[in-house]
């Protein structure tokens, strides 16, 4: 594969062209307010739909009695698992979830039934007056009771969900030093702002429909939608309602069936909206983990065997954890060289609210408990934390311990060095002082609440780094399709990729500048009438569908080249873009772009597919991953001790973006990964107490706000990487991953400054308890 | 359904009548499914998360915690009223230009905020910056494109001025 800007265009990059930034074409109805948004979406005649979830964590459902919801005025429709007409289950990987409970509930707010109704206030009441009959059944809570067989399965398919083993090397390898501990990583929310919500018209006679949805991945919901409702894929169409956010949470099926569902019994359009409190219940989350630990390494510090067992809960359903998991095991060693390893995995079912993706997807949770150990195994060698991580950087060439070679660029040692040569902040504990010559409060942990003393804050600074896969893993073919059509001069796009906030809608008609030589470069609407581009997730969509839309551009190029060459009397094979020229450089001959190709059609699809990947074998070897991505990161956190507050002050940054396509986009992306991996790292969490969340909602789940995250200083490191299609590599999730070991390493090494002793800190989202207690 | 009031809001200079709203319905949920004005967003309706931000009187406020019929009498303006469309404010401008939208559910609250912000602050610190908006939640941008873009305005306007 060749970076074709490189082969075929000449000239510095024009605004609006690959490595430029412009404006996002859907900025200006954002920002006032007229961008529709899934729930912004209406129909004529339009009914509300709702969903009535249990209230247990176990139970089987002994009766449902709708007579009092019918009594109601208004309430068209009333469903349950009996009124599933296709497969009665979905899910990602396996479908084991019920679009609806039939016989047990196993999850506090597993959908029981739907209704339909003139207004969401009406269906509040259908919902309040639908009676649901329960046995109580003891619930399974505890991840390591379903590891131990100690709990009858809880589900057909068993209670462990899957259970791999990575053995590299020798497995009694040895080494002078060996630190290890135990941690544990708290279930976290994607916190989407834009809310679930979708509106389902129906075709006349009922033979398909049409769903607006915010959504990660079109296609993949089209056909688990389309066998539940017992239709063929065709007759289901999707178009993509306008996204408020996604982080992984709109990868799995939450009201899709149901609004269809009404909308083919009643046979006018429906509309579902979740609040907060449903949402929290209504996707997927960040898998909470336990990880077990051991680094071998010389004295020196060089690392020599891994030794880790790890325990996700996946809560009630499959979703993705089995890809959680693996991506947790394979990438264990985090970014450096590691010769053996024994790493023993287990995603487990549960009574708890289902996991699944959650941006970082399991290479997270094992980011913590690598990064942690890195500190660990630094101070027993009494070496400095940067000079370890450097010491067994992973480069080009080294092997996972699944024997897998990273082909990619590689510069984790570049990312740490730039990291540490970023500056510190200039600003001492408490900001510059204020007129009064006091500390600004609101810069002190505890802000406003003013009850920090400055002189009792120590200022700590902590480090992280990490590895993480591209694109799907074990040997899925998660390819990506693209259109490209010149008519008039005018470029027009289509794709089926969802623009979830990330600005693929601003990139591709990059690409298109780019490669075409044309500005006007216009966009389709995003919807299944193309074929499918794979996930939002996974940071693959520059990569993938920027590969899909490059190749889609390069083949109408070859047919505008074709046809200028036989209108000119030229050769195609010499034929070049020069900014917005067609130039045979030999002879000096050139023509404007859009002038070539007037009174000319050209249109195009392609699909862009990654190399093969392989599954895990029984030892956990083979090669599932497509590419790999790196970063640092380094926090500053001003901490209270007596009170346990901490005040992020500076995050630092060097990531490994391979080619920054869209500079400010990838700004973008690293400023807003880091600030949930700050959320992570000090404030969210999910509480469930025997298996009732407690805290579902934005007043008891806390997210980040302009006070909470600090100023970023980041580097990009830009080596393009000659295995991906634009030299890009995708930038989404690095943030998340190693700034929540930065964090509370800093908070780490300010205790330390305190006693000499300090915290251990072994479990995420650090509490004030942990710091002062 | 309760029992309909029929009252008069005056919104983005216009006089509305709401016919169909039933008593105590949030201002944020009259707007948007009475009055057809889907601006303003709902993302907590607790007033956590500053998606429904307008200003009634002058006073920036969560639509979500406001009732509707409690709001007779008073100017609203919701970012439909900021500018007219397609030629957006100063400030709107100023967020596209410095990458301060992702998916952009924030950000009609965030307009608001930051109109009402430097109307009465033309040049605020990073610090008053970050205590003015934290009641407007982002999610996808981690903030820092949102500060550039009020600091900015606050320099072009102050520029302006001189
Ligand atoms: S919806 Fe009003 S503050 Fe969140
Ligand atoms: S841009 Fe998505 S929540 Fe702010």
């Amino acid at each position: 594969m060749t970076i074709v800007e490189e082969t075929a265009t000449t000239g510095t990059a024009r605004h609006g062209a690959l490595g430029t930034s412009p404006t996002r074409p859907d900025g200006v109805a954002k920002v006032q307010g007229s961008f529709e948004f899934s729930s912004d979406i209406s129909a004529d005649g339009c009914l509300w739909g709702a969903t009535l979830r249990s209230p247990h964590p176990y139970a089987r459902i002994v009766s449902i009695d709708p007579s009092a919801a019918w009594q109601i005025d208004g309430v068209q429709a009333v469903i349950t698992a009996e009124d599933v007409p296709g497969q009665m289950t979905y899910g990602l990987i396996s479908q084991d979830q019920p679009v609806f409970a039939g016989d047990v509930v196993r999850y506090v707010g597993e959908p029981v039934a739907a209704v339909a109704a003139d207004d969401p206030e009406t269906c509040r009441r259908a919902i309040e007056a639908l009676a649901v009959e329960y046995e109580v059944l003891d619930p399974l809570t505890d991840a390591e009771a379903a590891i131990a067989g100690d709990h009858p399965p809880i589900h057909p398919d068993g209670n462990v969900i899957r259970h791999q083993r990575i053995v590299c090397g020798d497995p009694d390898a040895t080494g002078e030093v060996v630190v290890e501990g135990t941690y544990e990583i708290g279930m976290q929310d994607q916190a989407f702002l834009g809310l679930e919500a979708a509106l389902a018209i129906p075709d006349p006679g009922g033979k398909g429909v049409e769903l607006h949805i915010a959504t990660q991945w079109l296609h993949e919901d089209r056909a688990q939608i389309a066998a539940c409702l017992g239709l063929p894929e065709d007759a289901v169409r999707l178009v993509l309602g306008g996204v408020g956010g996604a982080f992984g949470a709109r990868e799995d099926i939450s009201l899709q069936v149901h609004t269809c569902l009404l909308a083919l019994r009643l046979a006018r359009p429906v509309r579902m909206a979740y609040s907060r409190a449903e949402s929290f219940l209504g996707h997927v989350h960040r898998h909470p983990a336990t990880i077990w630990m051991r680094h071998h390494a010389t004295g020196t510090g060089e690392i020599v065997k891994i030794e880790s067992r790890m325990v996700f809960d996946g809560g009630a359903y499959a979703s993705t954890s089995s890809a959680v998991l693996v991506n947790a095991i394979t990438l264990a060693q985090g970014p450096y060289r590691c010769p053996n390893a024994v790493v023993d995995g287990w995603a487990v079912r549960t009574n708890h609210l289902p996991c699944g993706a959650m941006r970082g997807f399991g290479a997270v949770q094992a980011c913590f408990a690598y990064e942690t150990q890195m500190d660990r195994l630094a101070a027993a060698c009494d070496v400095d934390p940067v000079d370890l991580r450097i010491l067994n950087a992973m480069r080009t060439g080294d092997t996972l311990i699944t024997g897998q070679p990273v082909l990619n660029v590689a510069p984790v040692a570049e990312c740490i060095r730039e990291t540490a040569a970023l500056p510190l902040p200039d600003e001492p504990v408490g900001g510059a002082p204020m007129p009064d010559g006091g500390p600004d409060v609101m810069k002190l942990p505890g802000g406003a609440g003013r009850t920090a003393d400055a002189s009792n804050i120590v200022r700590g600074i902590g480090w992280g780094a990490s590895i993480k896969n591209l694109m799907y893993s074990e040997a899925f073919d998660d390819y990506s399709t693209a259109r490209c059509r010149i008519e008039d001069g005018v470029v027009t796009l289509k794709f089926a990729t969802a623009e979830v906030g990330q600005g693929f809608v601003t990139l591709a008609p990059q690409i298109a500048r780019t490669v075409l030589g044309i500005d006007d470069v216009r966009l389709d609407r995003i919807d299944t009438l193309i074929g499918s581009s794979g996930s939002t997730s996974a940071s693959r969509q520059t990569w993938m569908s920027g590969g899909a839309v490059n190749a889609a551009c390069l083949a109408v190029r070859a047919k505008i080249f074709e046809h200028v060459a036989s209108s000119n009397g030229l050769d195609a094979e010499t034929l070049l873009i020069d900014g917005t020229d067609i130039v045979e450089p030999a002879t000096g001959w050139r023509q404007d772009a859009v002038e070539a190709c007037a009174g000319q059609t050209f249109d195009e699809t392609a699909e862009y597919h990654h190399p093969p990947t392989t599954e895990l074998d029984e030892h956990g070897q083979g090669s599932p991953h497509t590419a790999f991505a790196f970063v640092a990161h380094r926090a500053v956190v001003d901490v209270d001790p007596d009170l346990g507050l901490v005040k992020v002050v500076q995050i630092a940054t060097a990531q490994d973006v391979g080619r920054a396509l869209n500079p400010l986009s990838v700004i973008g992306q690293i400023e807003g990964g880091i600030a949930q991996g700050l959320g992570l790292a000090v404030m969210e969490e999910i509480i469930q107490i025997d298996g009732v969340i407690r805290n579902g909602n934005f007043t008891d789940y806390l997210l980040p706000t302009f006070l909470d995250m600090p100023p970023v200083v980041a580097t990009l490191i830009e080596e393009p990487d000659p295995l991906a299609p634009l030299g890009a590599k995708g930038v989404g999730e690095p943030p998340t991953i190693s700034s929540t070991p930065a964090i509370v390493a800093a908070i780490r090494d300010a205790l330390r400054q305190v006693d000499g002793v300090g915290k251990p800190l072994h479990r995420v989202p650090v509490r004030p308890g942990d710091i002062c207690l | 359904m309760s029992e309909a009031e029929i009252y008069r809001l005056h919104v983005n200079g216009e006089r509305r009548d709401v016919t169909d709203s039933w008593v105590g319905e949030s201002l944020l949920d009259v707007l948007r499914d009475r009055l057809g004005l889907v601006g303003a967003k709902g993302a907590c309706e607790q007033g956590e998360c500053g998606s429904c931000s307008v200003i009634v009187d002058d006073e920036l406020v969560c639509s979500c915690l406001v009732m509707a019929a409690s709001a007779v009498g008073q100017r609203i303006v919701t970012v439909e009223g900021i500018a007219a469309p397609g030629t957006p404010s100063d400030v709107q401008q100023a967020f596209v230009d410095a990458g301060a939208v992702q998916c952009g559910f924030c950000t009609p609250g965030l307009i608001m905020a930051v109109h009402d912000l430097l109307d009465r602050t033309p040049a605020p610190t990073d610090t008053e910056i970050r205590e003015e908006l934290a009641g407007n939640v982002c999610r996808c941008t981690g903030y820092g494109r949102i500060i550039d873009a009020v600091q900015r305005v606050a320099v072009a306007r102050t520029e302006r001025a001189s």
